[in-house]
């Protein structure tokens, strides 16, 4: 079928003014959830899901409100990330490293702006490669097996290193401590308890947001206190504003970042998470030298930004056209397809184009309206510096944990938290980094997962791991990651 | 005449006086545990969808996905944090009696759950890739004879679990010792899937509920549904293990269960809704939609149902060695 008439149809469907009414409630809903710390995509979609079906909304347009829920919140978890040093979602949390300090320099709106650029560029063109390549790339999602997942993971542990300045033997110790917490929990093969210390409630492991809110919020907050709120707080104004030539500036790091993103959400499995780390890095490798990452580096916000939407819309793709959920939150969007009695599956877009590329249409629309609708905004988000910081930083405290205990209901998460508030505070005056215990954490688990099943498919043969060139170009490039600090010339 | 007339009121309150004395679900919710997009989600998703749509429950109920150990997790919350909750359902199947015969669950078993009943049954089913090797089970009984450590079985749940079961029951079908299967645990069935359809593994012993969208585009096909006889519609083309000289069956049993100490009110309040959601003339398709089969057992019955298939199940384990025969 020619792809133009059938976006074309698409776009029949998806601008429909009902439907697009949807899609701009879905992208301000999301960038909301985005924002608040706790709350998720997942969540968020599963509580709509019910009121979609009461409404009567037909599927395309039940489709097109959750989806933009979905690719908005991509847009709203950096808010607080840039402002407050504060994460709003696991993506996130590589935002913090240059955004923040960028705040701190009174460039808050220029961070927040280049941002949603880059969130536009990376959601648009996965779009658009989603339109005209989505058989081809959807092979690729199944064409990964268990052993090349290790050494995608095992890459990306390899640039943990990178990630932070200081000493590199600190951030190695942080992404192990990250690693270790990923083991806490029932074993998903066999069901035996690690580390549970006999406590029912860390039977489930460990929750991201609780070790998320913990690390960045909680010590966020114990720090200004014992600095009387004083030093270190971002300034609103002062700083320039974002200028073209800025824009274009970070252009390459976005165009980079769009493909690794995009890449990397196909995959299913791996995600946002892996993908903003992956091209943060990145940038940092191939333009360490001249930039100033770590310190206020535009790129350093960009790059994972892009990535985070670029990996969200990847995501889409084996859902779209295998009926394979990738992430917990597109097995929602089918879920939602299943509801309405459509199976999802490789003939969704010959039995239901208008679901299909309705979807797709409303994505090029929705993603438009996040730019249109985030840009004005960014002097109203700003703002939220003026906000005298006994109120906000509380405030912000409070709807964590009530983020918290809504995704869990249970107390034990709350004290979870602040202990590991307690832990950050501590490890911030170590200038012990945290993103590698994050990463280290979210990595950890798919590393142990898919190295049994790896091993389980060889019959325990070691080799397999290193069994095709995928792999074997995966672990060079780990290698090189490694190796690079020690050959590389020491600064001082 | 009177006291007619008192008889006459007492019993026109009746139905009043039940509704006040009973249980009235308020934020209630339905624990699928497992990761989305398997089969305990379908079974909390279509049956909240199903009671709120037919006005069988007075507000919607939410459905939260709490993965971990196969459902270990769940009731080891339920048992731990909510012993009395009203308002919360579990999805089980099968294979949540498997885990419990073979003490995947701590110390928790058939007797620490309240069983409320099944909203239906579905099949086990034998698929492979398109391209595969094997055409019939006949074929894939004489690959396993050859040498049955080469074909990769990969679907969710550990060793022991009920997909496991399906294709270890097969096994022993050829004569061979299950404990030499190649099996692939994944997180959920897609991603068991997408390793089948990447050729990583070689045969996913899924139910017949979550093949459709793959089977009717031709990427995979069935070697068998492992039911009693044919089953209908899409997969009435596909024979029986038995019809192919296998004796394996294997009905997955879906429905839920409450908390150990659920009020007697509200479990005889969900035990009437699913009983009402059997009797709905709106029930059967949607229910076939999902590929579930009609099994409508609730209550009581259900209750010793469970216990006697968890027993049977215990039998199984300690033949094949999973457990110890002391214990």
């Amino acid at each position: 079928m020619d792809v133009f008439a059938a976006l074309g149809g698409g776009f029949g469907v998806a601008l429909q003014p009902g439907n697009l009414l949807l899609a701009f409630i879905g992208c301000i809903l999301g960038t909301a959830i985005g924002v608040l710390p706790g709350i998720g995509p997942l969540n968020a979609i599963a509580l709509l899901l019910p009121f979609c079906l009461a409404l009567r909304l037909p599927p395309e347009s039940a489709l097109i409100l959750l989806a933009a829920v979905y690719y908005g919140s991509g847009y709203g978890g950096r808010i607080t990330a840039i402002l407050l040093n504060m994460p709003g979602e696991p993506s996130a949390v590589l935002t913090t490293l240059d955004g923040h300090p960028l705040a701190k320099q009174g460039r808050g709106s220029a961070a927040l702006a280049i941002s949603g650029i880059g969130s536009f560029v990376g959601a648009t063109l996965s779009v658009i490669a989603m339109t005209f390549l989505s058989v081809p790339l959807a092979k690729l999602a199944v064409a990964f097996s268990p052993a090349d997942y290790v050494a995608l993971i095992a890459f990306a542990l390899s640039l943990l290193g990178a990630v932070s300045d200081g000493p590199a033997v600190k951030a190695w110790a942080a992404g192990c401590l990250g690693l270790l917490l990923a083991m806490v929990g029932v074993d998903s093969g066999t069901g035996v308890e690690r580390f549970t210390l006999g406590s029912l409630e860390l039977l489930g492991g460990i929750d991201f947001t609780v070790l998320a809110i913990g690390l960045f919020a909680i010590g966020e907050i114990l720090l200004l206190i014992e600095t009387r709120l004083r030093s270190e707080a971002a300034k609103l104004g002062g700083g320039k504003k974002l200028s073209l030539r800025e824009v274009i500036f970070c252009t390459p790091a976005m165009l980079r970042a769009t493909g690794i993103g995009f890449v990397i959400g196909v995959l299913p499995g791996a995600g946002a998470s892996v993908a903003s780390a992956l091209s943060y890095t990145a940038e940092k490798r191939l333009n360490g030298a001249q930039g100033k990452f770590g310190q206020g580096d535009l790129r350093g916000v960009a790059a994972p930004e892009t990535a985070d939407n670029a990996a969200q819309i990847g995501n889409l793709v084996p859902m779209l056209s295998l009926g394979i959920p990738g992430s917990g939150t597109t097995a929602v969007l089918l879920g939602a397809l299943l509801m309405y009695n459509i199976t999802p599956g490789p003939l969704l877009f010959e039995q239901r184009p208008d679901v299909a590329w309705g979807l797709i249409a409303s994505m090029y629309i929705g993603n438009a309206m996040l730019l249109l609708l985030n840009l004005p905004l960014v002097g109203v988000f700003a703002r939220l510096l003026t906000v005298p910081a006994w109120v906000l930083y509380p405030g912000v405290l409070a709807l964590s944990f009530a983020g918290v205990y809504a995704a869990s209901n249970s107390a034990f998460d709350l004290l979870l938290a602040i202990g590991f508030g307690v832990m950050g505070w501590l490890f911030r005056k170590m200038a012990i980094p945290l993103v590698p215990i994050v990463l280290g954490f979210v990595l950890g688990r798919m590393l142990e997962d898919n190295l049994r099943r790896a091993m389980s498919l060889s019959d325990g043969d070691a080799w397999a791991l290193l069994g095709s060139p995928i792999c074997l170009i995966l672990w060079a490039m780990t290698a090189a990651a490694l190796l690079w600090p020690l050959l590389r010339p020491r600064r001082v | 005449m009177q006291r007619r007339m008192l008889i006459t009121a007492a019993a026109a309150a009746l139905p009043w006086a039940a509704q006040a004395q009973g249980f009235t679900p308020q934020n209630a919710e339905c624990i699928a545990p497992a990761a989305p997009g398997g089969g305990f989600d379908v079974t909390c998703r279509l049956t909240t969808r199903m009671l709120s749509e037919l006005n069988l429950v007075p507000s919607p109920i939410r459905t939260q996905n709490m993965p971990g150990g196969i459902g270990a997790v769940a009731i080891n919350h339920i048992n731990a944090q909510r012993p009395t909750d009203p308002n919360v359902l579990i999805a089980f199947s099968t294979g949540s009696w498997l885990n419990m015969a073979q003490r995947r669950f701590g110390r928790f078993a058939e007797n620490d759950v309240r069983w409320i009943g099944a909203v239906g049954a579905d099949y086990g089913v034998i698929a492979v890739k398109r391209d595969s090797r094997f055409q019939t089970l006949a074929d894939l009984v004489a690959g396993m004879r050859e040498g049955i450590s080469n074909i990769p079985v990969g679907s969710s749940g550990a060793v022991g679990s009920q997909d496991w079961t399906k294709v270890a029951l097969i096994a022993r079908a050829a004569g061979q010792d299950p404990r030499r299967m190649r099996y692939v645990p994944f997180e959920g069935g897609g991603a068991a899937m997408a390793a089948l359809l990447g050729g990583h593994t070689q045969l996913f012993p899924g139910d017949a509920s979550e093949i459709r969208g793959q089977l009717e585009a031709g990427e995979i096909r069935l070697l068998a549904v492992l039911a009693p006889q044919r089953l209908p519609g899409f997969l009435s083309v596909v024979p029986t293990a038995k019809e192919q000289g296998v004796d394996v069956e294997w009905p997955i049993i879906r429905g839920f269960y409450g908390p150990p100490r659920m009020p007697d009110a509200a479990y005889e309040y969900w035990v009437d809704v699913l009983r009402r959601l059997h009797a709905h003339p709106a029930w059967p398709e949607a229910r076939a939609a999902q590929g579930m089969f009609e099994f409508n057992m609730v209550g009581a019955e259900f209750a010793a149902l469970a216990k006697r298939r968890t027993e049977e199940y215990r039998v199984l384990a300690r033949d094949v060695g999973l457990i110890q025969p002391t214990q």
